[in-house]
């Protein structure tokens, strides 16, 4: 474990990632290694094919590396089976994906309540679900199902999952990639207020120069290794 | 997360497509309700039968010439004085009465009407001990069998027969084998018995049928003895009676029996063990088609897998474990078995009271019964089947990886 391990939220040190594709062995990671301190707002970027998606997977744990080190608020993740990666997840991950990814047929606070479901700590559950509707400004569409609200409604519901469990990070993969620019800006506005009002360290994956020019430091990624880091 | 959480999201699951859950509930439903139905016809049938064994004598007890397996050569016949030696109450206490009697077929006419029903030469002892009673007339007496009267009590068929009613017929005369019998009662109906209907028979005095009807090589000669014991308790000791006096008599070897004692114990062991066999059949048929809906079960489930492959994606990268995937579909599987289970044990309840209904119209005393312990079998089988056949399905959720489900369309 680095010395560093208070201020370093994410720690990585030469991430291999390998995958079979039937005889074909691809290499999606080539040894990438960083840091990132809490509280930072990262952007990750890079052509398709670059491995964007494998880092992203890696970092939220919803993946291991082939080989390499990866600690996460202090904890080392490469060697956890899936159920405790499972538990990593729930307490320290807040996703925040493209296509929204909401239970269609549940209210928006069933939604958000979703994490605290599988962290066995179920108490005052529904005010916590509260609290987090309220801080992306949905307190008055708790009750309204995904199709009731419009994407950028949807979204914010999603965040509001995303930080529910009071996570370490908030992976954020393409989180304005399906909405239009205007409020592709406000969810950016709503991200960057969520880090700044919490100190959540937010992590975003996307195309959109517009979208990096707001985050603190840029990843660049490029057939595997890092291009001109930081 | 509490078993009425997973419930009530499982049902919420379940009612978001609710043609599909209702048809595959429905696949439940018919095995179930078959297989209460079933199981209750079975059981109707087996009180049926005893019943009616039991109408026909306390305590009874057959005995026959000869053994079943027909191992004796030449077995001696029975004959009168074997009778008397069974009515001894020193050598055979637990022996109540004995009626010798004579059986055969008989042409009995009246007018232009004929049939051929069962003809029994009886002794008076006969009405006490096969539990007979009249419908109207009187009984057979000693002095009818002093004096070969020709005398003769109708079953109710052969007087519905010969006569169009079954009543009404005592004074009448009646040819039997071309003789003439004066009709002096008719039997109370007693349905169908194990041999044959006990209404389609004549009976008439023993000596009657000895001298004129029912010849016999030795005139001492008679075909069966029906014995009553003393009470339900001593059937097997006056069997043992009965066998030990013939042995003697018949100067039998060890093993060798030329006898058979039936009792009506044995007759009923059979008969449950022939609707035993029927039940455990038909309640078979319906399982297989309990194990059908299973089937349809899993199959949906396959199905709800795969459609909502990004949801497991999302649940598992929200932090779901293995188990709470494996918990959730394993609840929806259940549900859909156990409310088809509810539902089938209501219908199969409902078919087994019409099939009773419809017995009742036709006249055959009928009950379908409907255990409880064939409602517990039925739901715990129904919802095994729901656990078994959604282990698979449950399974294949479970072991999605968060990253491919995340990524399926």
């Amino acid at each position: 474990m680095a010395t560093n391990s208070t201020s370093n939220v994410i720690e990585a040190r030469d991430l291999r990632k390998v995958y079979k594709m039937g005889e074909v062995e691809v290499e999606a990671l080539r040894g990438v290694s960083f840091d990132i301190r809490r509280g930072e707002v990262i952007a990750i970027m890079g052509p398709s094919g670059s491995g964007k998606s494998t880092l992203m997977n890696t970092l939220g744990c919803l993946d291991r590396p082939t080989s390499g080190e990866y600690s996460l608020d202090g904890e080392s993740v490469a060697s956890l089976n899936d159920d405790q990666l499972a538990g990593i997840r729930n307490r320290k991950v807040g996703f925040v994906f493209q296509s929204f990814n909401l239970l269609s047929r549940q209210t928006a606070i069933t939604n958000v309540e979703l994490p605290l479901r599988y962290s066995g700590n179920l108490e005052g559950r529904r005010e916590r679900a509260i609290e987090a509707l309220k801080a992306v400004g949905l307190g008055d569409r708790m009750t309204h199902r995904p199709y009731e609200l419009s994407g950028g409604q949807q979204q914010r519901v999603a965040m509001a999952r995303a930080i529910v469990n009071n996570p370490a990070i908030i992976m954020a993969d393409e989180p304005t990639g399906n909405l239009d620019s205007k409020v592709g800006k406000e969810i950016m506005t709503l991200l960057l207020n969520l880090n700044k009002e919490f100190g959540t360290t937010l992590i975003i994956v996307t195309h959109d120069p517009t979208v990096a020019e707001q985050t603190q430091r840029v990843i660049r990624l490029r057939d595997g290794l890092l291009d001109g880091a930081s | 997360m509490s078993i009425g959480r997973a419930f009530l999201e499982a049902l919420e699951s379940l009612s978001g497509n609710k043609l599909r859950s209702g048809l595959t509930v429905l696949g439940i439903v018919i095995g179930v309700a078959a297989v209460i139905a079933m199981l209750a016809v079975g059981r109707g049938a087996e009180a049926s039968i005893t019943g009616s064994i039991s109408g026909i004598g306390t305590n009874l007890l057959f005995v026959f010439r000869g053994n079943q397996d027909d191992s004796v050569r030449n077995p001696k016949p029975l004959t009168m004085s074997d009778a008397e030696a069974l009515g001894d109450q020193f050598s055979a206490p637990s022996i109540e009465a004995v009626a010798p009697a004579l059986q055969g077929d008989a042409t009995v006419a009246f007018g232009g009407e004929q049939t051929a029903p069962q003809l029994f030469g009886v002794t008076p002892d006969y009405f006490q001990v096969r539990n007979v009673t009249l419908a109207e007339g009187e009984l057979i007496t000693e002095e009818h069998m002093l004096g070969r009267a020709s005398v003769v009590l109708l079953g109710p068929e052969v007087a519905e027969t010969l006569f169009g009613h079954p009543d009404g017929v005592t004074g009448e005369t009646v040819r039997i084998e071309g003789q003439p019998f004066r009709v002096i009662g008719v039997l109370e109906s007693k349905g169908g018995g194990a041999f044959g209907s006990e209404d389609n028979q004549v009976l008439v005095p023993f000596t009657t049928a000895q001298a004129r009807l029912i010849r016999r090589s030795s005139s001492d000669r008679v075909d069966i003895i029906f014995v009553q014991a003393v009470s339900g308790d001593v059937v097997t000791q006056a069997t043992e009676e009965i066998s030990s006096i013939l042995r003697t008599r018949h100067r039998t070897e060890v093993g060798a029996d030329d006898f058979t004692v039936f009792s009506q114990q044995d007759l009923l062991t059979t008969f449950q063990s022939i609707t035993g066999i029927l039940t455990v059949f038909l309640g078979g048929i319906a399982g297989i088609s309990l194990l059908v809906g299973g089937i349809g079960i899993m199959n949906i489930m396959l199905v709800s897998v795969t459609e909502r492959t990004r949801e497991i994606g999302l649940r598992k990268a929200l932090g779901a474990r293995r188990r709470d995937i494996l918990i959730q579909f394993l609840t929806e599987s259940s549900l859909l078995s156990l409310i088809g289970g509810v539902i089938g044990i209501l219908f199969g309840w409902l078919i087994s009271f019409g099939v009773g209904q419809i017995a009742a119209a036709s006249g055959t005393a009928f009950t379908p019964v409907v255990g409880m312990d064939a409602v517990a079998l039925a739901t715990l089988f129904s919802a095994a089947v729901g656990l078994f056949f959604g282990i698979y399905p449950a399974n294949r959720a479970a072991s999605l990886e968060p990253v491919e489900a995340l990524r399926y369309e």
